[in-house]
């Protein structure tokens, strides 16, 4: 009984990590049509500020969150507006932008990569954070992956509120659905689409800084989140938000049972059902 | 002879009957004519004959043989050809290409590089674009290319033509033009179906129409029948 | 394209041709061994760009598959070792990626767009992965060594696959079936519609890509001398292809060449003279040539031919 709730409660924390790294791709590909291979690197540089700020001033990684947010966000937002747009000019075909736009990230993943390892260098990173255990019903539990959970599902929750409930996150929604007829309607596609790149860095940005508080960091981490972040919004259908909250805990929970039976086969269970995923219902579990 | 007769054909998309139930038959060498309000199934029905989807029931006989569920490759090889509503030539390739590869592919014998190349030139001239041959097919205008698109039908040697609204957005003199290009193709002993909103062409060329409406044939007959029936009226004016 | 100046390629190509075939037979005779190994490399970037391009240039698929297919051609000349002849081993590593291909392409080619790229990306991590666990829980092994094998050797094998490639290019290219896949590429549905076995064509296409591929990696392995996974499955070997292609021209058939020669000769002189900005120049020229090189090296020669010529051939480029 206590091994279940254990892989269930591993499998949350995984899955709640998940969610966030998976949300800002999401509506990357969902608004912008950008498939973001560079999505990791953002999440990379979120997590070595906090690991800057931590180490050399000894800020409070969660204080943290209120200074790589917005970096990454402005980060994001130079991104997209000198570089996607700039593609989008000259590529009016939308498959053939999809397919550019991967590439483009691509680069852009190296860039931001090698611009990392001149500042960070290429060696394992990490810091010490609330490691205690706490007991909840006589089960173990670390502290700072605790708070990790909690504060994903914090941000995916306010995130969601965001597009649902303000102006501006109606507008975003708008504009995925009917460009032309929001366009139509006054709103400014160019900036919207800046806008909703901006915030996928940043929520990448916000996930790696909640990353930096358990795990170890290295300048070439990114590819991986990227990776999985891929595969949880395949899973929860490409460009649904909710979708990917919800593949993420999925993953995450799928993830902590495979790695009780062999640790070495999570990341192959992870592939194996995202192709299968992509055979069978190519549209993901929230898929239109 | 019947060279196509329509069982039961039905199709659903989610819950939508785009096409349901629908029994019809074509005499060989003969014009039928495809009518009914935007939405009524007309496309669908063409695609489920020319084989891009499966129908959910219904039988397809082509020359007694059932096409349903067979492959739209499987499909053209046995002598049933198409266009398409939206046209769909190969834009970066030019008009010989274009149909070129109708010629090479069309019919299920290899035949050789240079009677392909003779039978397109005798379809261009055929056509009317001898002199355009060269040309970009994306870059034409949309007579132009509606004309590749049935020359390209033309060149994989159908028995069966289904014309996807060749009409819709051309000018009078082109529209007048298409009607002597079908009638001049039914000349050639090619049986033809056509979709057509553009009435004029329709009741001209047709001696044998069908209307379909929310999936379902509602009428059938000559086009003075047609023209003068009650449900059909309704129907048009109800739009 | 052009059909006028058909009648003189004819004549002038084939004699270019056997004079740089002779030149190249020549070359471990005249050159230093580091030009060797140098143009080795090369010629590895040019078979991987030119087999990508086989499939995804016409198609419009765009596969990300490629560093599998790699991977396994590698693999089969670490399993194989000195148990057969390199060239029974070159072609295993062929005809396992052929394989491979063949299956992926029957069960996926009907994904369109960004599924069937990412597929194909996830393709390479699930092999990675699989292998992974596979020697170290199964064999008992992290890696692999390869046995080595000399400089001339491997060149010339590579040559000859080059070769092949080139050859089944320039035939495919010229034949019904080529137009037939650009045709794919230009309207799938309607290529379907006048009688085209698109299926048949995409897997067969795709296959034989994956061949070339495979044949690469094995010989390739010889001079790594040690391969494991992460080494063999990088996904970097499947990006690197589409980017040589577009930095050289996908229009044309010179153009992935041309792209895959000055690309990999820049990287391989990159990597010595500055190790640690070669990431960065990478990102750069990728980032430059996707925007402002769209039609590549051999597009911004067009370009600028135009310029001083006159605008001849204003309506070819597209
Ligand atoms: N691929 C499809 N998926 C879902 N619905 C479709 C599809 N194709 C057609 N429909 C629907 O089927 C109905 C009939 O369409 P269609 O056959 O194109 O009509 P028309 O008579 O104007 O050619 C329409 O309501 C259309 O929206
Ligand atoms: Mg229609």
């Amino acid at each position: 009984m206590t091994s279940i709730i254990n892989i269930l409660v591993n499998g949350l924390i995984l899955g709640g990590i998940y969610a966030l790294t998976s949300v800002g791709l999401s509506m990357q590909y969902g608004v912008a049509r950008i498939f973001n291979i560079a999505h990791g690197e953002f999440i990379m540089v979120g997590a070595f500020i906090t690991w800057m700020l931590y180490t050399s001033f000894g800020i409070n990684p969660l204080l943290c969150l209120v200074v790589a947010g917005p970096v990454l966000f402005i980060l994001g937002f130079i991104v997209h507006r000198y570089l996607f747009k700039t593609l989008k000019d000259k590529t009016p075909v939308p498959t053939a932008f999809e397919g550019n736009s991967m590439l483009l990230a691509f680069g852009i993943l190296f860039i931001i990569q090698s611009l990392g390892i001149y500042l960070w260098g290429t060696q394992i990173k990490g810091y010490s954070f609330m490691a205690y255990s706490i007991y909840l019903g006589g089960i173990r539990f670390s502290a700072n992956r605790m708070l990790i959970l909690f504060f994903a599902v914090f941000l995916c929750v306010l995130f969601y509120l965001f597009l649902t409930r303000t102006r501006p996150g109606k507008a975003i929604r708008a504009a995925a659905q009917d460009p032309e007829a929001a366009s139509l309607m006054g709103v400014d596609i160019n900036k919207m689409l800046a806008l909703c790149f901006a915030l996928g860095a940043m929520m990448a940005g916000f996930a790696g800084v909640l990353l930096s508080m358990a795990y170890q960091l290295q300048t070439n981490m990114g590819l991986p989140y990227t990776i999985i972040a891929i595969i949880v919004v395949v899973l929860g259908g490409l460009g649904s938000i909710p979708g990917s909250m919800l593949g993420g805990f999925i993953l995450g929970i799928i993830g902590s049972i495979v790695n009780t039976i062999d640790p070495g086969l999570t990341l192959a269970a992870y592939y194996l059902l995202f192709m299968i995923l992509l055979l069978v219902r190519p549209s993901g579990i929230l898929g239109r | 002879m019947q060279i196509l007769q329509v069982e039961g054909l039905t199709k659903n998309f989610g819950g939508l009957a785009a096409v349901s139930e629908v029994d019809f038959h074509v005499e060989e060498g003969e014009i039928l004519g495809l009518i009914g309000p935007n939405g009524a199934g007309k496309t669908t029905t063409f695609n489920l004959i020319a084989g891009t989807y499966e129908p959910n029931s219904g039988k397809i006989l082509f020359n007694g043989e059932n096409l349903a569920g067979k492959k739209p490759n499987v499909i053209c090889q046995k002598g049933l050809a198409r266009t398409f509503q939206n046209v769909k030539v190969f834009p970066d390739m030019d008009v010989f290409q274009n149909v070129l590869l109708g010629a090479f592919f069309g019919t299920p014998e290899k035949k050789s590089r240079s009677q392909a190349k003779s039978e397109v030139e005798e379809i261009l001239d055929f056509i009317g674009l001898s002199d355009r041959t060269d040309m970009v097919a994306g870059s034409m205008t949309l007579v132009n290319q509606k004309r590749v698109e049935v020359a390209r039908a033309l060149a994989t040697k159908p028995k069966l033509l289904l014309l996807d609204e060749l009409m819709a957005g051309l000018n009078p003199t082109e529209v007048g033009e298409s009607m002597e290009l079908v009638k001049r193709i039914q000349k050639k002993g090619i049986t033809v179906i056509m979709i057509e909103h553009v009435m004029k062409a329709i009741m001209n060329i047709c001696k044998r129409i069908i209307v379909l409406h929310h999936g379902q044939k509602i009428a059938e007959g000559t086009p003075e029948e047609i023209s003068t029936s009650k449900t059909v009226i309704e129907v048009y004016l109800g739009e | 394209m052009n059909w006028k100046t058909i009648k003189y390629n004819r004549y002038l190509y084939p004699a270019l041709y056997i004079l740089i075939i002779v030149l190249f037979i020549a070359i471990p005779y005249i050159t230093a061994p580091y030009t060797i190994i140098l143009l080795s490399s090369i010629f590895m970037y040019i078979s991987l760009t030119l087999s990508w391009t086989l499939f995804s240039g016409p198609t419009g698929y765009t596969s990300l598959a490629t560093a599998a297919f790699f991977g396994l051609g590698l693999y089969m000349a670490g399993i194989l070792g000195d148990s057969v002849p390199l060239i029974v081993a070159v072609i295993c590593g062929g005809l396992i990626s052929f394989i491979l291909a063949f299956i992926i392409g029957a069960i996926t080619l009907r994904l369109r767009g960004i599924y069937f790229t990412i597929f194909t990306f996830g393709l390479v991590e699930l092999i990675k992965h699989l292998m992974l666990w596979w020697e170290i829980n199964i064999v008992g092994v992290r890696g692999r060594f390869v046995p080595r094998a000399d400089n001339a050797t491997v060149f010339y094998i590579l040559l000859a696959i080059l070769a092949a490639l080139l050859l089944t290019t320039y035939f495919l290219k010229s034949s019904r079936y080529g137009m037939a896949l650009s045709s794919i590429g230009s309207n799938e549905e309607a290529a379907i519609h006048i009688g085209i076995n698109v299926v048949n064509l995409k897997i067969i296409t795709f296959a034989s890509s994956a061949f070339f591929i495979g044949l690469t990696g094995t010989i390739m392995a010889t001079r790594w001398s040690y391969i494991d996974p992460y080494i063999a499955f990088d996904p970097f070997y499947s990006f690197l292809p589409p980017l040589m292609a577009i930095f050289g021209g996908l229009g044309n058939l010179f153009g992935p060449l041309l792209g895959a020669a000055v690309f990999s000769y820049l990287q391989e002189t990159l990597i010595t003279r500055f190790p640690y900005s070669y990431m960065l120049i990478f990102g750069l020229i990728m980032v430059i040539t996707i925007l402002y090189l769209p039609n590549g090296l051999i597009g911004l020669y067009q370009t600028i031919r135009q310029r001083f010529i006159g605008g001849k051939h204003a309506d070819t480029s597209s």
